[in-house]
């Protein structure tokens, strides 16, 4: 690569490639390798074949809804129940690709559906944190990014699922925890790299959210509580930001 | 290996209210010029969202009362040590495991 040659926005090896995607979906992939195959465990364990685990995590793909998903089946709930509840949990993905959509709006049509098809708390996490260090992001590293991971859960959860009667309790490892770190690795990326001179109002943020959890998880189902919680807090940040 | 019709239709259902939301924001957002508030309140939306799913992992409920699952926040310390410290992902992601591992394992 000769450094002179001027580069497009969004042509450089990190940002704009396929491959530049898929290799910054390695920690999504080791998070979602381990929950996956507890999901696929807890599936199982749930009556549903390999087949059944296999489409929901093709067709739904989102973790937290999947385990909701499988709970609600094993108790017999009915089906508008399971589907409410599904809407429920999966809207703040509505409110992630909100965030992320305007920076993709230069793509057809059909190139963005198929990519906001597949964004998840992570991999938004991902861009998002990409987007903050000033870095253009392409299409194509957003589709590494997003197949990288969706491979990845999908093939996990089957493994989960197949292999349920041979895995002890995956909690005994510390897997379970891979998404927490996660999701703590990208809380500290957003702070960082958030504008600057605005460090005390995100602790602030932070801490606000800490307290409205603790409330609202006490009335309301957890899922519930992150989107409340979400909603008003980001309010009151826009209210102190001036 | 079989796949059960109305299992079918329950993720099917899922997988729909799934894509919406997920969807929406893409096409909504083309030809539609964002006021400054709503982007601003937009770019708030990540840090209360992971810091609203880092409490569920580690709250309780018990009926009404919800307490704090100490093991995982115990966990969290080094992940977020890892986080702050090393700015690596992946890093995090392993620290983390082998963190509430060895909080397990003690505790």
């Amino acid at each position: 690569m000769n450094e002179f040659i001027e580069k497009k926005p969004g042509e450089n090896e990190a940002t704009g490639t396929f491959i530049g995607g898929i290799k910054d979906a390695v920690p999504t992939m080791i998070g979602y390798i381990s929950i996956g195959i507890a999901a696929g465990v807890v599936g199982a364990a749930s009556n549903l074949s390999v087949l059944e685990v296999g489409l929901l995590s093709l067709m739904v793909y989102a973790g937290a809804a999947q385990f909701i998903i499988c709970a609600l089946l094993a108790a017999g709930s009915p089906p508008y129940a399971i589907i409410f509840t599904t809407f429920i949990v999966n809207l703040r993905l509505f409110l992630l690709n909100m965030a992320l959509a305007p920076s993709f709006s230069r793509y057809t049509l059909f190139r963005n559906i198929r990519l906001g098809a597949l964004v998840t708390d992570e991999t938004f996490g991902v861009a998002s944190g990409k987007l903050l260090a000033k870095e253009q992001i392409s299409d194509r590293w957003m589709s590494g990014l997003n197949i990288a991971a969706y491979i990845s859960w999908v093939l996990a959860c089957m493994a989960g699922a197949a292999f349920e009667k041979w895995i002890a309790n995956p909690q005994v490892l510390g897997l379970d925890f891979a998404l927490t770190a996660m999701f703590v690795a990208l809380l500290v990326l957003q702070i960082q790299n958030g504008q600057t001179g605005k460090l005390k109002l995100y602790l602030t943020l932070v801490i606000m959210v800490v307290l409205s959890m603790f409330v609202l998880c006490a009335f309301f189902p957890s899922y519930i509580a992150i989107i409340l919680s979400t909603v008003v807090v980001a309010t009151f940040g826009v209210l102190m930001d001036r | 290996m079989s796949v059960n019709l109305s299992v079918f239709l329950v993720i099917f259902g899922c997988a729909l209210v799934t894509f919406l939301p997920r969807v929406l924001p893409f096409i909504l957002v083309r030809n539609y010029k964002m006021p400054a508030a709503l982007s601003k309140w937009l770019s708030f939306i990540p840090v209360c969202i992971f810091t609203a799913l880092i409490v569920n992992s580690f709250l309780v409920k018990e009926g009404n009362t919800v307490n704090v699952d100490w093991t995982v926040v115990a966990a969290i310390i080094p992940a977020l040590l890892a986080a702050i410290y090393k700015k690596n992902l992946s890093l995090t992601v392993i620290v983390g495991i082998i963190s509430m591992a060895v909080v397990r394992f003690f505790a």
